[in-house]
């Protein structure tokens, strides 16, 4: 699960209100290198919940990668910057699409409903009496 | 990465929209041969006891992706994500035949059953793609946060009539249990589905003569969206339509249902003769 995943994932427990920001534990996470396209960044970025990322960033004991606030988009998406290393745009690249979180939980922010992650698939199925 | 795509592509167009497609072809054996630039090969599809395994509704939805593949190129979507992913080969495909597009598209797949989860997982790796798979009942958990963003929709459900109760079967029952009429997942999966798609998104589903697909294609009309057979295929067990649904600001509920371009379009639809030709 990369955490453009957990961005769009939430709890849907019973007595969940939003059942979000999920609460990421990550036991063991990798990175896998994929090539960085400012175009679907650019389209996907207003969609993103930026706290959520954030939050999921420093879970995985990353708190310098992403900052507090969202950079302005002029300068996420200035003219070379996908070309400068540790530029904005290929830390948001970093943080949405290369990072694999392999095992942990998700925790319900309302519920502290634990969802885990197993082989990189986290299982959101409830039981009967959760739904 | 896509040397005589272009080839392959519109080889297998010829074939499946002609003749071939309803004699029944061994589809595996050609899969192995023919496919291998724009699909999944199935030695390379993992299995596992609880997983349903490639058979003729999964090819006749690859298939309809292929012939659909240049659109689906022009779309360059977002995110594409399969419903139900089984053992993987539906969305893998779909991974392949888009993997020459650099619009950074990204893949997402879910699934009831678990080990359709890790089956995909292992057949999307064997591949050299990625998806992220997710296991959950149809897009649950998704809805809020990814409703509007998906561009295409992929869906082979569990369109078989069976007996309610055996809905709630886990496992590789989940895989094709379909209620009354084959419809009771189908009708709950399409309103989940009309969330997540964006205002250009396309769904592509499979649907069964006995799913009444002109009736699902009424429906989809009725929430404003257009359709079109883009495969039908005669098996020896069924009779399998793969359908295709967009948004179209000239079909719904704010026009009427029997607008020209509606009923035009209804009564070319080939249900009922090849039901004759099939039985």
């Amino acid at each position: 699960m990369r955490l453009l995943t957990h961005n769009m994932l939430a709890s849907n427990v019973r007595g969940a209100t939003t059942g979000y920001p999920l609460k990421l534990e990550a036991a063991k996470w990798v990175t896998k290198e994929v090539d960085l396209n400012a175009d679907f960044i650019r389209g996907l970025l207003p969609k993103i919940d930026w706290r959520a990322l954030v939050a999921a960033t420093r879970a995985l004991g990353l708190p310098e990668l992403l900052p507090e606030e969202q950079p302005p988009e002029e300068e996420i998406f200035a003219e070379g910057a996908a070309d400068v290393e540790g530029s904005a745009i290929r830390r948001i690249h970093h943080a949405l699409l290369e990072i694999h979180v392999q095992e942990g939980s998700l925790v319900c922010p309302d519920t502290s409903r634990c969802f885990p992650i197993d082989k990189g698939i986290p299982n959101m199925m409830l039981h009967e009496d959760e739904v | 990465m896509a040397d005589g795509d272009g080839a392959a592509a519109s080889g297998k167009l010829t074939e499946h929209s002609a003749s071939g497609a309803e004699k029944g072809l061994p589809r595996r054996g050609k899969s192995l041969s023919g496919r291998t630039l724009n699909t999944a090969q199935i030695p390379l599809v993992a299995s596992h006891p609880e997983v349903y395994e490639p058979c003729d509704d999964s090819f006749a939805l690859v298939d309809a992706l292929l012939s659909d593949k240049a659109q689906l190129l022009t779309l360059q979507p977002r995110l594409c994500m399969e419903v139900g992913c089984g053992s993987g080969y539906v969305i893998t495909s779909l991974a392949i035949m888009l993997r020459q597009l650099a619009s950074g598209t990204q893949y997402l797949a879910t699934d009831i059953n678990k080990h359709a989860a890790e089956t995909t997982q292992a057949t999307l790796e064997a591949h050299g793609v990625h998806a992220d798979v997710i296991v959950t009942d149809i897009v649950s958990g998704l809805e809020k946060h990814l409703a509007g963003m998906v561009d295409v929709v992929v869906i082979n459900p569990p369109y078989v009539p069976t007996p309610e109760e055996e809905i709630r079967c886990k496992g590789i029952a989940s895989s094709w249990a379909g209620g009354l009429n084959g419809r009771q997942v189908i009708d709950r999966i399409l309103p989940a589905v009309r969330e997540i798609l964006s205002e250009r998104g396309w769904l592509y589903m499979v649907a069964l003569e006995d799913n009444d697909p002109l009736d699902i294609c009424h429906l989809m009309s009725e929430m404003g969206y257009a359709s079109r057979v883009v495969l039908k295929r005669c098996t020896e067990e069924e009779s399998l339509f793969v359908l295709k649904f967009w948004r179209d600001p000239h079909t719904g509920t704010s026009a009427s249902p029997k607008s020209p371009k509606s009923e035009s379009w209804f009564s070319q639809l080939p249900f009922k003769s090849l039901w004759h030709k099939g039985s």
